[in-house]
């Protein structure tokens, strides 16, 4: 199937709480790649114009299909693969979110890309990014940042916010708990420090594997050497996301496991707080 | 006749007695900056030129005083009674302005007196609206009328009910029992007329009178026409009523004839207003008007003549309040599921800006928001702010915190009523402005237009009951809806259901001011006030999804035996509205015009402008009930969306797309005021309570800066909604917004709540 002939007349609908599988895999290969190549195409997971946990303000949100990671705790799993995502030309993004421009400036609010892991689509992101920035509405990235290499300082210089999601600092831990290494982050988390850039950083009180102190107080240190962050979002890991797990018929390792208490987050905000950063 | 001879001292006393009055006059308005409002009832005038706006925040409000806590627990403790009984008494006297002894809560302390009846919560009876209802609420409470009254209304006293069946026309009495028309006021006190209370604290009731005694003379000299005549019988009335009021008050211990010297004999001269208001008439809806920046002027005064504290204040304004929340009225099971949980729809409307541009926010806006938080959250009364993102940054914040609070809140634009109606405008009931003082409604509940595309579907037939009840026309050949022949065959069907419509509401209100005329609230009101006709849709959502599927998607017919279609198969996708997509929001916005412009055709009792709302109250449950399958996918039996709401779940791109499509609705063409109700989980509204607040008046200044009309503004968990379903001890002040209005959602019933959690809530999975 050729892509145009997946082109929705609307967004794609809905919550990123929904199960989507295979919407695009129909589509042929060749067309696929070539839309990752030019950026003119992003494959989409979900979309919502009122979220107030995504960055500042109200936003819309786009998250994008396609991830590098294996979280561990992921309550998206079926964001990993690309083609579980809808395929959103890049200028029929850019006029959904003008649309909004008003509203969202009212809001305080702006663009947030998420995911999945949106620099998997950098080339989208560096057409996207710029077309809406320069409308006046505010933007932001959520990312894991391993391949924070791939923006360019112009690419850097028309997204407002990083928000950038630290899943441990430890080398080992993180990489049993993702799959991948902490190089590249921490390289991406310097480099955004560098030009003073403005990021939030956002890290998951996993049980059994996060929630330890020891680990609490290396990310706290490793935000606070920064010198850039605004503000640590600390999010306690829920279970919203284990039918995803089931239903896809993965192993979920974090089938039991309870959400963290509330004097375990209360301890790890406090110890964020005692490092100087402004932890919600 | 020889002429009365004084002496010098007895002419002296007369002309100090004559004089007194305007002594007396003087004194109430002391410090009051002078104007016309002097010369003329015009509260509006007084207003604009005494009151101080308050840009502050909310340090200054005091908390509630022990008194005001007794109070109030005494009243906790017979709510659990009245919840058992569901009625917890029941007073078999007719109701009228001075028909019940004075009654108290606690003698010794209350602060502001006054009650319906004779004991709290106790209800009265009220047979002019219609008598068999009045027979039906006593039998189903356990309580038997006194053969007297039965007499009185049965041989005696005709009622507005029976004059309205003497009239109804067999297409009207075709239409309700097939529910295509429902709620209409045939059976219950009409309500949605707002009394201007402030006029008896400002002016007090003497000049009232006097002032209708000069309308009546006026009419003098007018030729005898039924109009004429009719509106003289009706000062005479109003004048009568006045005068009823000044007794009431005076079995209480008050001379209400003069103006109100200060600020708690302002609360008190307006509540017995109001409260005659509610002796007499069970309307469905008995709002309050714009008191709270009237009120404010007394208490500023008060406060720099040092005569008042913050904590008096406040505790006037608590016990004015408490006095609002038990207003209570006897109704019929029939009425109860209709407007589930004893609505009363005491709504206040708070703020709004000024036409000179200063915003009418006072600190008694505020105090009577603290009331949420010193009583704890109550549905009633309504309070609704005129909202506009050029209030005061200190009063949108404290209006939000307290949306998120307590979810009893529901927000209007201000500049697009202040726009049509001006600055003195109030909500009557849930979203249909009024000019005070100056401008009444004839109230006509709502038209089940969804029922009339099925109708327009099958030529006619009731997809229920099969019966022919619309005009009989071909019926749909083939097996597939084609848009074109729908859309043609639903503007007569609307053509024809708006004819009904309005020739029910004809016969409805002419018999309304015949057997149940509203004297003190009409005597509360200038001579010959605007009138306005306020018709309504339900299930605008659930057309404009089954218009889309039909001309999106492909929508089969399922027939039955006799070839009525009675359900649907939609094969391919189609838009929906609520999601900011012009395919569908424009059927939508067509819809209303469309249905606007028919109802528009037919001429009115006592030429009322036509104007219609957008709003179900709880009734989208009702209507759904007794609807069948609709194209859109919607089952027989199910809700449709409240009001102007997509249908639960369709908008599922987030809350500015949701409202981006409701606010395509274009309000000349549904002036009596569109619905929106929108729920929001408190963590979907931010990750720290100042995130919550502030991204809420960033909805809400977002909404209201561009088109939207009303936001209903729920801030809860579905779980806890669950949570209250089976323990509803647990939560006995849960407040929730349903369309137009605030209800204990322990009181709603199970499949009201099942309709309420089955809403979308933004912000959750």
């Amino acid at each position: 199937m050729k892509l145009e002939a997946m082109e929705p007349a609307a967004p794609p609908i809905g919550s990123p709480f929904d199960l989507r599988v295979s919407v695009s895999e129909k589509v042929d290969e060749t067309d696929i790649r070539s839309a990752m190549d030019s950026g003119e195409w992003g494959f989409m997971h979900s979309f919502t114009t009122g979220s107030a946990v995504d960055g500042p303000g109200v936003r819309i949100v786009g998250w994008l299909s396609g991830c590098q990671f294996r979280c561990v705790f992921c309550h998206n799993p079926d964001t990993w693969k690309v083609t579980n995502g809808t395929p959103v030309r890049v200028s029929r993004a850019v006029e959904v979110v003008s649309q909004y421009r008003q509203g969202l400036r009212t809001m305080k609010g702006g663009l947030t890309i998420s995911g999945g892991e949106p620099l998997l689509q950098y080339r989208f992101l560096s057409k996207l990014f710029p077309a809406v920035h320069e409308r006046g509405i505010h933007t932001a990235l959520e990312t894991n940042g391993y391949l924070g290499a791939r923006l360019t300082d112009a690419d850097l210089s028309s997204i407002d916010l990083v928000m950038l999601g630290l899943k441990a600092i430890e080398p080992d831990l993180h990489r049993r708990l993702t799959g991948m290494d902490t190089e590249p982050v921490h390289e991406f988390a310097r480099r955004l420090a560098a030009r003073k850039h403005p990021v939030w950083i956002r890290f998951v009180i996993v049980p059994g594997w996060t929630d330890n102190m020891e680990e609490v107080e290396r990310m706290a240190k490793f935000a606070a050497s920064l010198g850039n962050v605004e503000r640590v979002d600390v999010l306690p890991f829920h279970q919203m996301g284990r039918f995803k797990w089931e239903k896809l018929g993965m192993e979920y390792k974090m089938r039991d496991a309870q959400p963290p208490s509330r004097q375990t987050i209360d301890e790890a905000l406090s110890r964020f707080r005692a490092a100087g950063l402004n932890a919600v | 006749m020889a002429t009365e001879v004084l002496t010098k001292p007895e002419k002296a006393a007369k002309e100090k007695k004559a004089a007194a009055p305007e002594i007396e006059t003087k004194e109430a308005w002391r410090g009051f900056k002078p104007g016309l409002w002097q010369r003329d009832v015009n509260v509006r005038w007084f207003l604009q030129q005494n009151y101080t706006p308050y840009e502050g925040d909310d340090a200054f409000l005091a908390p509630a005083t022990d008194r005001t806590k007794a109070i109030w627990k005494k009243l906790e403790d017979l709510f659990v009674e009245e919840r058992k009984k569901s009625v917890l008494d029941v007073s078999l006297i007719p109701s009228s302005i001075t028909a019940h002894a004075p009654g108290y809560i606690d003698k010794e302390n209350e602060v502001i007196v006054g009650l319906q009846t004779d004991a709290p919560l106790k209800r009265a009876i009220m047979p002019n609206g219609g008598f068999r209802m009045v027979l039906t609420s006593l039998k189903t409470y356990g309580y038997e009328a006194p053969q007297s009254v039965v007499d009185a209304f049965t041989k005696y006293r005709k009622t507005h009910n029976d004059g309205v069946f003497d009239a109804y026309t067999a297409d009207i009495r075709a239409c309700r029992s097939s529910h295509i028309l429902t709620g209409l006021p045939d059976a219950y006190g009409r309500g949605r007329i707002i009394g201007d209370y402030r006029r008896v604290a400002l002016y007090g009731v003497a000049r009232l009178i006097k002032e209708k005694e000069r309308e009546k003379a006026a009419l003098d000299r007018e030729m005898s026409t039924e109009s004429i005549i009719r509106d003289r019988e009706e000062l005479s009335e109003q004048i009568r009523a006045l005068k009823e009021l000044q007794e009431m008050a005076k079995n209480y211990g008050f001379d209400i004839s003069g103006p109100a010297r200060n600020a708690k004999e302002a609360v008190q001269w307006l509540y017995f207003a109001y409260l005659a208001a509610v002796k007499e008439q069970n309307g469905a809806a008995m709002s309050l008007g714009r008191v709270s920046t009237f009120l404010d002027i007394y208490f500023e005064r008060d406060l720099k003549e040092g005569t008042l504290t913050e904590s008096q204040a406040q505790e006037i304004i608590d016990d004015f309040v408490i006095k609002l929340r038990i207003v209570r009225f006897l109704r019929t099971p029939e009425y109860d599921e209709l407007f589930a949980g004893d609505p009363t729809w005491v709504t206040e409307s708070i703020a709004g800006m000024g036409d000179d541009g200063r915003p009418l926010v006072t600190k008694t806006s505020f105090r009577f928001l603290h009331t949420l938080y010193n009583l704890g959250p109550a549905p009633e009364p309504n309070l609704t702010i005129w909202y506009s993102p050029r209030l005061p940054d200190n009063f949108r914040k404290f209006a939000a915190k307290a949306a998120i609070d307590t979810s009893a809140l529901q927000f209007e634009s201000d500049s697009l009523m202040r726009g049509a109606w001006g600055d003195d405008g109030a909500i009557a009931c849930c979203v249909s402005p009024m000019l005070m003082g100056k401008q009444m409604q004839f109230f006509g509940a709502r038209a089940n237009l969804a029922k009339c595309l099925l109708y327009a579907i099958n030529a006619g037939r009731d997809e229920i009951s099969g019966k022919q009840v619309g005009p009989k026309v071909e019926p749909i050949k083939g097996d597939y809806l084609e848009f074109d022949d729908v859309a043609a065959r639903f503007e007569a069907m609307m053509e024809w259901l708006a004819g009904v419509y309005v020739n029910a509401m004809n016969v409805i209100h002419y018999m309304h001011d015949k057997y149940s005329y509203e004297r003190i609230e009409m005597a509360l009101h200038d001579y010959a006030p605007v009138r306005t006709m306020a018709f309504g849709i339900a299930g605008l959502s659930v057309i404009a999804d089954s218009l889309s599927a039909i001309r999106y998607a492909r929508v089969k017919v399922i027939r039955d035996e006799t070839g009525l279609i009675v359900d649907y198969e939609t094969e391919g996708d189609f838009a929906k509205f609520g999601n900011n997509d012009n395919r569908v929001d424009q059927l939508a916005a067509a819809v209303v015009s469309m249905f606007m412009t028919k109802l528009r055709k037919h001429p009115t009792y006592r030429n009322a402008i036509h104007t219609q709302s957008v709003l179900t109250i709880t009734s989208n449950v009702v209507y759904g009930k007794s609807t069948g399958h609709t194209p859109d996918g919607r089952r027989k039996g199910e809700p449709f969306g409240p009001g102007a709401n997509p249908m639960h779940g369709r908008d599922s791109h987030g809350i500015m797309a949701s409202a981006a499509s409701v606010s395509k609705i274009p309000y000349r063409d549904a002036a009596d005021g569109i619905s929106l109700t929108t729920t929001m989980v408190p963590e979907g509204l931010g990750r720290t309570s100042e995130d919550q607040v502030s991204n809420l008046v960033g909805v809400l200044d977002a909404f209201f800066g561009a088109s939207g009309y009303h936001m209903n503004v729920n801030v809860l968990n579905r779980a806890m909604l669950l949570d209250a379903m089976e323990h509803p001890e647990k939560y006995p002040s849960l407040t929730i917004r349903v369309s137009g209005y605030a209800v204990n959602f322990v009181r709603l019933t199970r499949d009201q709540q099942m309709d309420v959690i089955n809403r979308t809530f933004h912000g959750a999975s």
